[in-house]
């Protein structure tokens, strides 16, 4: 209540004062005459642009160089892709160019600001138009442009290309739901097993049919976890509404649809040591990794790529994260066998289990009949919802 | 510098007299019935002079609610641990008090509402409504010589209908699930379904109605602006001699025909979704622990039929405030604009294009890539006309005699804005570099600085500009200057920052940063960031506080044409009448931009050429 009146109050005596400096203003203007006001103020008007484009163009550099770590491709902020590269040069490129363009137009605009202000006794010039010169400024942005769009298209075309026929490609789907991603490998056989919509409990997160063969390897790791330099389909899907798949450092995104899966292909370049070890370099990431405790380890060496979502998804959009780790191939083989089947390990021997009481083949007889492990992921399902 | 003096005015009152056209419009005795009352005059007005009015104070209105708005989420980014306690008695349950600690947290839900009525309030009520709706009303009729719009009475129902939609969505604001939430583009599945947002229910619902209202609104306003462009130009007004304020308005409101209702199919297969159990939008979908029934759709559908209005939103929004730019800057350059041929052609340009550009919003949402090139090409090619009209507004600078009031500033300002927010659409609109920037805050910078700043300091400069003509008195000019020097700044820090924070990934629509390890850094600037926008909120008391007080204590209006203008609203008395012009209706001999022509400051539209001089442009 107090503030409430507080906040009120000063807000009235703001609009006095306000009102009493233009009041004092056009009296002062009545007083000494109209146009030599308006002369004094071009004055004071044109010095301040010209403060203005240079304090403008300083704090810009100042930005700029203040933070280039941030730019894409400088510093600590390379791709980890292959395709990566490409991208940041072009971005880089086209910076070049709208920071050329920028500059000028702005030198000139604030120039012409200062240079032109009204003076007495000064006319201005009757300039309607300059055909030359409008066909050269039409032009030019027209060729850089071409040389954009072409640059641009080339490398479109070569990123966003679906795998070919004979490629050697790693399979692996990843599933935006509210509020968490669900990740997918084919398991052993290579193949992703069916889904339909329709079977999903929460058990079945994914809705896989178990009928499908294809299924019973397949795996939901906690991380997305794939070797260096093997090429990668995602295949992307939603289960509820749009997500999108975002891996900053990899220069990837593509929307997670409902009932229509998208794709994205893609090859890292740098395991996630190799990227902590170029992290390491810079004085950014040699800080403590929790602020609160000096000890803790430096940030580079606890940093970890991410997956984050990029399409408003609703109230929990802002917390779909998964853990990336590129690996070695070794590491990765390694780490694949040790995965265990979803199916194995939280469906099969229930009741929706299709196959509930056969044996399948290469298995061994019942004798070890454990109990199904904790039901992982709906656990964690639960908890995310909670927040 | 010479003002308009009583005799230039005398000699243009004589120049209506003998060249002017006897319409007969005072010989019919309407009865003047808009006069007559109160409620006839200040509230279900026909007169075009007042409805520009009623636009511009509804469209302040709301632009106070959406910027506040947008203070209290960036309250919840810059400082996202402190407490909110103290915004409970204002957002009541929207702030979740701890009640051990007294710690006050913004609710996620009416985070992402605010983040979503901001973007519709400002998109729609302030910068389509508030902007073209209160300058295509003003401006039109006055500057073709024209006693009114075609349609008085269309016009009156336009208003009420965007009135109409304003309350609507004010009331949504109010409910107990809240507005709806899900993004001012309103991507289905999230905004069919209430399962996966609080907002999809009555929110959403709402949401609708009041955008279904506004395009009616739209569209009235639209057919009405159109029709008088084309049929109630004065004698001697050919096409070619229209201000570029003129043209602005009459292109804008073809696009808007031609798309806003575009939109509306869009939100009627999104209705029949919602409420009749069909599946345009949706398929296959598990949502609440349970798998819906709807097959087929598609949500893709709706982001190709939201962005078909969506692009040409973007320059429904930023044409006109071009047009006032245009005319302000000439105006007190004393120069013609430069180029004045080419920036009608690259109007026409930037209009045809814009309808064949949508997909450039939809790059990564799982559409072909092989169509994507198609967007890339003409989306890049939207550049070379922009270009052109960036140039031309320099050139108009160059030796000029620039008078420097708060309406002169704004127009540089604008060019300004213009060119930084554009030239960060060359990186948005070239698809391979959208990979890593779409939906980034890069693109909240792009478009908060070419579209919204942008547009904004066009109304402005139109807004002190023009006030003479629509209140009889000015604004105050230090105020004024004041406004425009702390807004230039002010905007340029809030959403400079943000292209640094855009190249790092941080993506855009997140309630916190803390949840991913790589958005960690970024707080510093997040705070200044807050800040900017908290100090750059409140500066706008200067505006408000000028525009209203000016209204009734302003320095008077004391001669016609106060700013030296050549074009025929400067013509009309001080003291507003029915039907603009006393007597004649002026007819026009040449163009709009003879400034600084032959030795003289300025000749009006109304004076014949000489007899050695030829209409040069």
């Amino acid at each position: 209540m107090k503030t409430g009146l507080l906040i009120i109050g000063s807000l009235l005596l703001i609009i006095v004062v306000v009102v009493q400096i233009g009041k004092i203003t056009e009296l002062a203007a009545k007083i000494r005459g109209e146009e030599e006001v308006q002369i004094e103020t071009n004055n004071r008007m044109a010095r301040f642009m010209m403060v203005f484009l240079i304090a403008f163009m300083a704090l810009v550099f100042w930005s700029a160089i203040k933070y280039k770590n941030y730019m894409l491709g400088y510093g600590p902020h390379e791709a980890a892709s292959q395709h990566g590269p490409e991208l940041d040069s072009m971005f880089n490129w086209t910076l070049f160019f709208t920071g050329v363009v920028f500059i000028l137009t702005h030198i000139a605009l604030f120039y012409f600001a200062y240079k032109y202000k009204g003076r007495k006794g000064v006319q201005a010039a009757f300039l309607p138009h300059d055909n030359k010169l409008e066909i050269i400024w039409t032009a030019v942005p027209a060729v850089v442009m071409c040389f954009l769009v072409i640059r641009g298209l080339v490398a479109w075309n070569d990123v966003m290309g679906d795998v070919g026929a004979d490629d050697e490609y790693i399979e692996v789907e990843a599933t935006g739901a509210q509020f968490l991603w669900y990740l997918r490998y084919p398991g052993p056989d290579g193949i992703l097993g069916e889904r339909n919509y329709k079977l999903i409990t929460g058990s079945n997160p994914l809705g896989q049919d178990w009928t499908d063969e294809a299924n019973l390897d397949d795996f939901q790791p906690n991380d997305l976890v794939l070797p260096v330099g093997k090429k990668v389909r995602v295949r992307i899907t939603a289960r509820d509404v749009l997500h999108s798949f975002f891996l900053p450092h990899f220069r990837v995104k593509m929307d997670a649809v409902p009932g229509m899966p998208t794709y994205f292909v893609f090859t890292p370049t740098k395991t996630t040591e190799e990227y902590r070890q170029e992290l390491s370099k810079y004085p950014e990431y040699q800080v403590p990794s929790d602020p609160n405790d000096p000890e803790s380890e430096p940030l580079w060496k606890t940093f970890n790529y991410e997956l984050a979502c990029a399409e408003l998804c609703g109230k929990g959009h802002f917390s779909m994260r998964k853990v990336v780790r590129i690996v070695t191939e070794e590491e990765y083989k390694a780490w694949l066998s040790e995965q265990q089947s979803y199916y194995m390990s939280s469906i099969r021997g229930k009741d929706e289990d299709p196959n509930k009481g056969k044996i399948l083949p290469g298995e061994t007889p019942p004798s070890e009949e454990t109990a199904p492990a904790e039901n992982e992921t709906s656990t964690e399902e639960a908890t995310t919802s909670e927040e | 510098m010479a003002h308009a003096t009583t005799a230039v005015q005398d000699q243009e009152t004589k120049l209506i007299e003998e060249l002017g056209y006897d319409d007969h419009f005072h010989e019919h005795e309407h009865g003047d019935k808009f006069k007559s009352n109160f409620i006839t005059k200040y509230i279900f007005s026909q007169d075009h002079k007042m409805i520009a009015r009623q636009f511009l104070i509804t469209g302040i209105i709301w632009a106070i609610i959406g910027a506040a708005m947008s203070v209290i989420f960036r309250l919840q980014l810059g400082f996202p641990d402190e407490s909110l306690a103290w915004l409970q008695p204002l957002l009541g349950k929207w702030i979740e008090v701890d009640a051990a600690t007294g710690v006050g947290k913004l609710s996620q839900e009416f985070y992402y509402a605010l983040v979503t009525m901001h973007g519709t309030i400002i998109v729609f009520f302030v910068l389509t409504a508030g902007l073209s709706g209160t300058f295509s009303n003003l401006l039109i009729p006055f500057q073709i010589g024209a006693r009114d719009m075609a349609s008085p009475f269309l016009n009156m129902l336009s208003y009420w209908f965007f009135f109409l939609a304003g309350v609507v969505m004010f009331f949504s604001l109010f409910l107990s699930t809240g507005p709806f939430s899900g993004g001012w583009v309103a991507y289905p599945p999230l905004s069919v379904l209430p399962q996966a947002s609080d907002g999809s229910g009555a929110g959403m619902t709402l949401w609708l109605i009041s955008l279904t209202l506004f395009v009616v609104s739209v569209a009235l306003g639209g057919i009405n602006y159109i029709t008088t462009v084309l049929n109630l130009r004065t004698k001697g007004m050919s096409m070619w001699r229209m201000p570029l304020t003129v043209w602005a308005f009459f292109i804008t409101a073809i696009i808007a025909l031609l798309s806003f209702p575009v939109l509306v199919s869009g939100f009627l297969l999104l209705m029949f979704d919602r409420g009749l159990g069909t599946s345009f939008y949706l398929n296959e979908i598990f949502i609440g622990g349970q798998a819906l029934d709807h097959v087929g759709g598609s949500p893709i559908l709706y982001q190709h039929l939201f962005w078909f209005l969506g692009h040409p939103e973007v320059y429904i929004i930023i044409l006109p405030a071009m047009g006032l730019v245009s005319e302000v800057l000439s105006t007190h350059c004393r120069k013609p604009i430069f180029g004045y041929k080419a920036m009608v052609y690259s109007i026409l340009a930037i209009a045809f294009l814009s309808f064949i550009v949508w997909a450039h919003h939809m790059f990564m949402a799982g559409v072909n890539p092989f169509i994507s090139n198609f967007f890339v090409i003409f989306t890049l090619i939207i550049a070379v006309p922009s270009a052109v009209k960036v140039f031309n507004w320099i050139s108009t600078m160059y030796k000029a005699n620039i008078r420097y009031n708060a309406a002169s500033l704004f127009a540089i300002g604008f060019v300004s804005m213009f060119i930084s927010g554009g030239l960060t659409g060359i990186f948005l609109g070239n698809s391979a570099i959208d990979i890593q920037m779409h939906d980034t805050y890069f693109v909240v910078a792009h478009f908060h600085i070419v579209m919204g700043v942008a547009a904004f300091f066009g109304m402005f400069a139109g807004i002190y500009h023009w006030y003479p003509k629509m209140y009889g008195r000015f604004m105050n000019e230090t105020l004024g200057r004041i406004h425009f020097w702390g807004t230039l700044i002010g905007a340029y820090a809030i959403f400079w920052p943000m292209h640094y924070l855009g190249m790092a990934g941080v993506p855009r629509r997140y309630y916190r940063f803390d949840s991913f390890e790589y958005l960690r850094p970024f707080d510093d600037l997040n705070q200044f960031i807050t800040i900017a926008a908290i100090i750059t909120f409140f500066l706008q008391i200067l505006f408000v506080v000028n525009f209203f007080y000016s209204i009734w204590k302003g320095k008077k209006m004391t001669t016609k044409n106060p700013w030296g203008s050549t074009t025929i609203e400067w013509t009309t008395p001080i003291e507003p009448v029915h039907g603009n012009w006393p007597g004649k209706l002026p007819t026009v001999q040449r163009w709009p931009y003879d400034y600084s022509k032959n030795g003289r400051d300025f000749i009006p539209q109304i004076e014949p050429l000489g007899p050695n001089e030829s209409e040069v442009h």
